[in-house]
């Protein structure tokens, strides 16, 4: 584009090392290995902490020497995933160029539209990569798909969209194909490790829920026969933990593990499932205090908020629609509102009984 | 996908007019559960109950033969929805505002 403006990003990011001279200026240069920063800080966001900015500057990087021959993988701002294209990348020559999807992941991005065709279009403008290259092909994630329109890229800018697989690490298969991907690298799949590393981060965000309602259950645990009794707070208050415990370890931690095993294919269905086992072992530890309104109460509450939680899961999974959850939620909600309600009540009773 | 990996099907919005299929490719290249594959000089939708309505296809369909209500099959999402106008999606509404939310 004759007269716009070429914009780069800054050279002074931790993890940038060096530059190189293009005709559209100075290009930071990145290593395709991680240092201990980057994993301490890849560390930290699977916890939660700093997860929403953990971003970099969007534009054009370089990794290895590369030249106007070189392919250009188009990714998005979220350092996470930054960092695992460019290791991915050990002792190739490639041009990376970085999206503002505002620090979002690409399918995430792509889904809201920031990983998108006009963001696509621009961010080729101004890093002046029409200048770089000569070949005229982006790489893209095929997750990006949801959010960006080859065809509509190619009238954007001139550039053909070529989509890459899905999983970084099978980019230098890819590459070294010349650009082809395999049936196996475009199907998305859900193997035990994709669903247990979201676990860290899904647990941490129902804890402040869980902690709540299990403080709520120790201070309601009080009321009875004269009132309010702190002695009879205290002599329940390990059920009620109990009960807010098991719901989430059965919701975000065995659901999610055992996912592919549960019956039905409703998550609230199989999160009530893990959750009833949990509310057994909850009767059981607990069967001489001889209590046993506070154990239905538990029992209850390990059932629904198992099953909210796992509910929740729907997003994290890789295989669920909007209309399938909407379904689901139609037909669950209900059933999880009674039993709330129900623990609440059976809790509340369980201080006189 | 295993067959434990499969979600509610009945409800899916996916709709395809092979009519309209000039046979680019291009929805059997973005799809990531092999709804469709090609079939000849023709895509042909082979497994409607894997979709997850994420789109892509519908996007990428430069003739409009793929016709899909699409969104993020997300619990949370959906919640969130309720409470503010909008569409179910991930992230904030406002794309030059902070994100928060979840992802």
């Amino acid at each position: 584009m004759p007269g716009s403006k070429v914009t780069r990003p800054s050279l002074d990011q931790p993890f940038v090392t060096g530059s190189i001279d293009t005709i559209a200026g100075p290009v930071p240069v990145v290593l395709a290995e991680l240092t201990w920063r980057d994993r301490r800080g890849g560390y930290k966001v699977r916890w939660g902490i700093g997860r929403y900015t953990y971003t970099i500057d969007p534009g054009l990087y370089a990794v290895g020497t590369p030249t106007d021959l070189s392919p250009v993988l188009v990714t998005a701002n979220y350092k996470l995933t930054f960092d695992a294209l460019r290791r991915t990348l050990t002792g190739r020559d490639a041009w990376i160029l970085v999206l503002d999807t505002r620090g979002i992941n690409v399918w995430c991005a792509a889904g809201k539209g920031t990983f998108g065709t006009a963001e696509l279009v621009s961010r080729v403008k101004s890093s002046g990569l029409a200048q770089v290259v000569s070949h005229g092909v982006l790489v893209l994630p095929q997750l990006g798909a949801t959010g960006v329109a080859a065809h509509e890229v190619r009238r954007g800018c001139g550039f053909r969209v070529v989509w890459g697989p899905v999983r970084a690490t099978d980019l230098p298969a890819f590459l070294d194909a010349g650009l082809r991907a395999t049936p196996e690298m475009r199907a998305v799949t859900f193997p035990l490790r994709e669903r247990l590393v979201l676990v860290p981060v899904e647990a941490v965000s129902v804890l402040k829920l869980a902690t709540a309602i299990a403080a709520g259950a120790v201070v309601a645990g009080g009321i009875g026969p004269g009132w309010y009794s702190i002695a009879r707070a205290l002599e329940r208050a390990p059920i009620g933990i109990a009960a807010a415990v098991a719901a989430v370890l059965a919701g975000t931690v065995l659901t999610p593990a055992l996912l592919p095993w549960l019956p039905c294919r409703m998550f609230a269905v199989k999160g009530a499932v893990v959750g009833l086992a949990g509310a057994l072992l909850i009767d059981l530890a607990f069967w001489s205090a001889g209590a046993s309104f506070s154990l239905a109460a538990a029992g209850v509450l390990a059932v629904v908020g198992s099953s909210f939680a796992a509910m929740n899961y729907t997003g994290t999974s890789t295989f669920t629609s909007l209309h399938g959850v909407e379904k689901e939620m139609r037909l669950v909600l209900p059933w999880q509102a009674l039993g709330a309600v129900l623990a609440v009540g059976l809790w509340i009773a369980g201080g006189w009984l | 996908m295993s067959d434990g990996l499969r979600y509610i099907e009945d409800v899916i919005t996916l709709g395809f007019d092979v009519e309209k299929c000039t046979g680019c490719g291009q929805c059997a290249l973005v799809c990531p559960h092999g709804v469709f594959v090609m079939d000849g000089n023709r895509a042909k939708m082979v497994d409607r109950g894997a979709c997850m309505e994420c789109g892509a296809c519908a996007l990428n369909c430069a003739f409009g033969a793929i016709d899909v209500k699409s969104g993020v099959g997300c619990a949370s999402a959906i919640i969130a929805s309720y409470f503010r106008r909008g569409a179910v999606s991930c992230g904030p509404d406002d794309p030059e505002g902070p994100t928060g939310a979840c992802c």
